[in-house]
């Protein structure tokens, strides 16, 4: 966190000087460790192992807040006795088919519960598109569901936990993670003490976390921790997501997504929603508990202020005209398409895959083999140079004379040059003045695709096809009046701000609260979570009132959706009669003098549903939550210990090895994450392992992990084209171990290279004890680690770390595993030009992957033996 | 004119100066037991003070690709990467390991995490101008470019400075050089160092190293109320059981009268570069101008009466 922010990062110290104890759990030493009081390392790829290990200490020793995880989580609801666990499946779950890797989610559901949720095609289309990450904020569409309060009932949540989770003991985690047992008990106990009703945990995590195979189950295992921990909408709780750019909440809340819309509604797919209802009752899944019952309203406005006028009841407010999702549409997908020429053009908006995404080959490559590419950003990133400067002109793969890419590169005007918001991790909006008036061609985001729709409308106007009416019939007026007559003017933010809050359509009131959004097509809003922004005609976001003249929740600093929350699911800070769990907690209570929930914070409560409240019969949306249902976007109201339905890979997080490691999987015979997304074309190249010989997985012998120095930020494009950035570190390097540099002859500041099945990247060598060799499963364990920010391009240039990966995603949210592989490393710089090619398919040769051949995903029934390689079969091999 | 006490010991600079009614005197406390090495103090200076980059170069000292303070950095963030101090017998890295398949398969002579390997820190600090109580620098500055500013710091004049470099090994610290590089860089040839952005002090604003620190490592203020909040830092420190804090620089008795600039440290002075008991080099200028009278004068009575005595 200290590494890569710096400046959030004054709130741990600050926390730490009020006496709060800091661990940091870390594949190596970084400044966060320098400053933690206490650290662990362990091996890149096993965090649900050790949390697992955690959640295993807290439920044998019945450490779990159980109050609060009776009242407030699904620990009681007892689920249907088909399902079974990994324990007994050799680490898959039931209803597994082999022939797709996909689960069907029957057997996981709760008891007696008809079963109305997803079948197993429909997970197959929704690891197409990531779709199950909208599940993220709606939660488990079931209703009600057969309850054990004792807890004891074989069948229950939180006895299905305990035996999920038995086999993770400490001895365990010192076999997978290579943590001590002394050290992980000093976790334990840290944790544990510092969680129930007088002292809460905050779990802090950077986003690589989520770059793995199973990275949204590392987000799974951290929720059930803290829940069992009543660490969750609770002052000082909490998992804290600390994004990589300044507005990448605010980029999943107002999608760059290709499979959300606005506020998590779902993009519409051809294939199921065939009209607006289907669509509508596949958000909100009729019966269910909560606030995604009025998903009906949060879409009729969003597609008023798409359409306006146009859009009407007796239309479908222009349903028809959404574009709708095929089939995986995803970012690798689609550079894999650009390689087989499907793909036409690209537009790149401050994002330099060339040298930030994984598999950096692969994205130059695809974008060598584009109609056009339009790149905007502040300078000439490697994205918009790769056809005459990328290491693929030193191969003779990309031939500047030949390569056929037009490539259009706009200067964008930068964050001070420009108004708006970003929307940070605590979902707050903070708006942002103009500080001066970009230079030359330098212009806004807004004004570039403000004037792009413009010229496209221009160009269609007078056009009778009816696919141009979605273009066409779109409210397109963002310049503001003093700006009209400029045939350039730059639009207002604020004017997309406010569509964005919503309006009543008569009036122009600007609504407060998304509750005030009809159905009937009276009221407009861009995004139905975000109303409120507006409130009053005020830019709510533009707050700037200091902390010394306001409360310590500090509501009138800018505005955080919903509502201005500053904690989602606060009602669960007071006790299930509404009381503080202790004085020195509260945060939100139940005032009965005046018949309403209050406190420091937006009650995150209906205002004046009192503690006692049960619904009545056949209630259904928001009338069914009762008083103590604390999780009012969850479908049972409950924080979701156990997920029975929205995910690809269990209900359960469970420990799988990275897709590339030098260890077989000590728990169970499944070695990887058996539903991952993977692209298996012989230009994605996956290293050797288990259930892979021996000596092919040892050609590939260390783990390696990447990330990011506080100096630079992300490809560089921010940093390496400064000089104050540049000198700070001015040279790509390799972080190893002395044992490491002493075992394969590097010298501190020599030379080095690494090497993966896709390429090889050299760097300076850094010797450091802050890289230390752990023994996992009774073997040393070297970790490497490199720094991703260098490319061909800016002041200082280096080799790209994330050349060396691989594509394997994440099958819920098609997120890359790009923070762990497996490597080698030589001392010495790595070959240039068509010899680093040759070299790479020596390795290729050695690791038995030039035959085309694959190592196997499922290996269940191989416990003990090496079964023989696989021929890529799944249905791509070219 | 020179009084006993302007060249050493503890005064009011600005007041030895000659400010009749100085404002209270500013300094930077830099705690280093919360400073994250993020840097922003060497960027936030750079961008107010238009100094120029100092090359691109890798040094290899762990994270501290700036080496030093010299002309092009007035804030320098060192970085320690330090084993702790041998509690248990010193590990054996020396010999060959015995590979598997390019496997480590030893186990006997590798350290792993949780074996021997007690709690390694790594130490980060930056490193400033101490604007001392007494400045060797303006003492021997001939042009009088540098000067004590009213806030008691000192400053460089560049457009008075002539390039002697006088002030460069004067400074105990090693902190003031002349500029040499980038050849297109303004003040090439001229001292430079830290001003304490006195710019902006005379605008009632903070330094840009204090105002850019995150973490408030580098606090800004009246030396006064800073030396008083770094004593109960550091006492709160130890008795939370940091036994090696300490002051560096706090103390008005030492050999530069206290800095301006002063630290709190977790280790000895040199194990962050800085010297262990710096003394002001002009310190000896009166006792030294006092032996130098009296030889002169003995050699004056001596030649005066060599003469008396040949009359004679």
């Amino acid at each position: 966190m200290a590494e890569a922010h710096p400046v959030g990062f004054q709130w741990v110290m600050e926390a730490k000087l009020r006496g709060a104890k800091i661990i940091h759990v870390d594949p190596r030493f970084t400044r966060t460790s320098a400053l933690a009081h206490t650290f662990v390392p362990l091996r890149a790829g096993t965090d649900i192992a050790f949390l697992g290990g955690i959640i295993n200490y807290v439920l044998q020793n019945e450490l779990d807040f159980r109050e609060y995880v009776v009242a407030y989580t699904n620990a009681a609801s007892i689920v249907s006795d088909e399902y079974t666990d990994p324990d007994e499946l050799d680490g898959l779950f039931s209803g597994f088919d082999p022939e797709t890797r996909t689960y069907s989610p029957e057997s996981w559901q709760y008891a007696q519960q008809e079963h109305e949720g997803d079948t197993r095609q429909d997970m197959h289309e929704q690891r197409e598109t990531s779709s199950a990450q909208q599940f993220g904020s709606h939660g488990a569409s079931v209703s009600s569901a057969l309850r054990d309060d004792t807890l004891q009932d074989p069948n229950c949540v939180y006895q299905i936990l305990k035996r999920h989770f038995s086999r993770y003991t400490p001895e365990m985690v010192e076999q997978v993670c290579g943590v001590s047992p002394e050290a992980f008990r000093e976790v334990c106990e840290a944790w544990t003490q510092n969680s129930g009703r007088e002292r809460t945990t905050a779990l802090c995590y950077s986003v690589g976390w989520t770059q793995h195979s199973v990275g949204a189950q590392y987000i799974r295992t951290a929720a059930i921790l803290q829940l069992l921990l009543g660490n969750i909408g609770r002052t000082g709780g909490g998992i804290m997501a600390l994004r990589g750019h300044a507005s990448i909440q605010g980029s999943t809340d107002i999608p760059t997504l290709f499979d959300l819309l606005p506020g998590y509604l779902p993009m519409p797919s051809a294939s199921k929603h065939p009209d607006f209802q289907t669509y509508v009752d596949s958000i909100r899944k009729p019966g269910a508990k909560g606030f995604w019952d009025n998903s009906k309203a949060y879409t009729v406005n969003l597609l008023k202020a798409y359409w306006g006028e146009k859009a009407t009841a007796e239309n479908d407010f222009c349903f028809d005209y959404m574009p709708k999702l095929t089939g995986d549409h995803g970012t690798y997908r689609t550079v894999l398409d650009m390689i087989d020429g499907k793909v036409k053009g690209y537009f790149l908006f401050g994002q330099n895959p060339a040298v930030g995404s994984a598999h950096g080959r692969a994205q130059r490559l695809g974008m060598a083999n584009l109609d056009w590419l339009v790149v905007r950003d502040l300078v000439e990133i490697e994205s918009a140079s790769f056809w005459r400067n990328s290491p693929e002109i030193a191969t003779g793969e990309i031939v500047p004379e030949e390569c056929r890419t037009e490539v259009f590169l706009f200067p964008a005007a930068s964050h001070v040059e420009k108004e708006g918001t970003f929307t940070q991790t605590q979902r707050m909006l903070q708006w942002r003045e103009k500080a001066l008036d970009p230079k030359g061609d330098c212009r806004s985001e807004l004004w570039f695709l403000y004037h792009l729709g413009r010229l496209l409308r221009e160009r269609l106007a007078g056009s009778a096809r009816e696919r141009d009416r979605p273009l066409l019939d779109l409210v397109w007026d963002y310049v503001p009046p003093e700006h009209q007559h400029e045939p350039w003017g730059e639009p207002s933010a604020e004017k997309v701000l406010m569509e964005i809050n919503g309006y009543e359509i008569a009036t122009g009131r600007p609504l407060s609260s998304f509750t005030e959004m009809k159905e009937d097509g009276s009221t407009l809003g861009g995004c139905w979570i975000y109303t409120g922004v507006f409130k009053d005609g005020v830019n709510q976001a533009a707050r700037r009132k200091p902390a010394s003249e306001q409360s310590w929740v500090a509501p009138e600093w800018g505005w955080a959706w919903p509502a201005n929350r500053r904690t989602l699911y606060n009602r669960a800070s007071a006790d299930p009669d509404g009381k503080p769990w202790s004085e020195r907690k509260a945060y939100v209570w139940w005032d009965e003098a005046a018949g309403e929930w209050t406190g420091h914070d937006v009650p995150d409560f209906e205002k004046t549903k009192p503690p006692s409240y049960r619904a009545p019969d056949g209630a259904r949306g928001v009338a069914a939550l009762a008083g103590d249902d604390a999780f009012i976007m969850n479908g049972d109201g409950k924080g979701a210990l156990y997920v029975p339905q929205g995910l690809i890979d269990g209900p359960l997080p469970t420990h799988y090895e990275p897709v590339e490691s030098p260890f077989r999987n000590a728990l169970y015979a499944q070695q990887g994450n058996p539903t991952r997304k993977d692209y298996p074309r012989p230009d994605n190249p996956i290293n050797p392992s288990f259930p892979d010989e021996a000596e092919q997985v040892a050609v590939f012998p260390y783990v390696f992990t990447t990330s990011r120095l506080t100096e630079h930020h992300t490809s560089g494009a921010m940093s390496r084209y400064l000089e104050y950035l540049s000198e700070l570190q001015p040279e790509m390097f390799v972080e190893v171990s002395p044992a490491l540099a002493q075992e394969r002859g590097l010298e501190h500041m020599g030379w080095c290279h690494v090497i993966t099945s896709r390429s090889a990247v050299e760097g300076r060598v850094l010797v450091t004890e802050r890289l230390i060799p752990l023994r996992v499963e009774g073997r040393v364990v070297h970790q490497v680690w490199l720094p991703y920010h260098w490319g061909a391009g800016g002041m200082v240039t280096g080799d790209s770390a994330n050349d060396l990966f691989g594509i394997t995603l994440d099958p819920n949210v098609l997120i890359q595993e790009s923070k762990v592989g497996t490597c080698d490393v030589r001392p010495g710089r790595r070959p240039t030009g068509p010899a680093l090619r040759e070299y790479i398919a020596g390795y290729l040769q050695r690791a038995g992957l030039d035959t085309g051949r694959r190592t196997p995903i499922l290996t269940t029934g191989t416990a003990g033996s090496h079964t023989d390689g696989r021929e890529a079969d799944e249905g791509a091999q070219p | 004119m020179i009084g006993k006490t302007s060249l050493f010991g503890p005064v009011n600079p600005a007041r030895d100066a000659g400010y009749d009614d100085p404002p209270a005197r500013k300094g930077f406390f830099t705690d280093t037991s919360i400073c994250i090495g993020c840097k922003a103090c060497e960027v936030a200076c750079k961008e107010w003070n238009e100094v120029p980059d100092n090359g691109f170069d890798m040094l290899g000292m762990s994270y501290d690709n700036t080496g030093s303070l010299n002309a092009n950095s007035w804030r320098h963030v060192a970085f320690v990467e330090q084993p702790a101090r041998p509690t248990a017998p010193p590990v054996d890295l020396g010999m060959p390991t015995l590979l598997h398949d390019g496997v480590a398969d030893d186990g006997q002579q590798t350290t792993v995490a949780g074996e021997d390997r007690p709690d390694f820190r790594w130490l980060m600090s930056s490193d400033v101008c101490k604007h001392c109580t007494h400045a060797a620098c303006l003492d021997v500055c001939p042009t009088g470019s540098l000067f004590r500013t009213e806030f008691g710091t000192v400053v460089v004049q560049d457009d008075i400075c002539n390039g002697c470099g006088y002030c460069v090994p004067a400074c105990p610290y090693g902190v003031i050089e002349r500029r040499e590089r980038p050849e297109a860089a303004k003040n090439v040839g001229i001292a430079q160092k830290c001003t304490l952005c006195y710019d902006r002090l005379g605008a009632g604003m903070t330094p840009a190293c204090a105002q850019a620190c995150p973490t408030q490592s580098i606090q800004f203020g009246d030396v006064d109320e800073l030396r008083e909040r770094a004593k109960q830092r550091v006492e709160a420190l130890q008795a939370g059981g940091v036994t090696d804090a300490r002051l560096y620089g706090a103390d008005p008795e030492d050999g530069v009268g206290g800095a301006g600039a002063f630290f709190l440290l977790l280790d000895e002075p040199e194990v962050y570069g800085l010297p262990p008991d710096p003394v002001v080099t002009t310190r000896d200028l009166p006792h030294m101008y006092q032996r130098a009278v009296v030889a002169a004068g003995a050699l004056l009575l001596g030649a005066v009466l060599s003469f008396l005595e040949r009359r004679s």
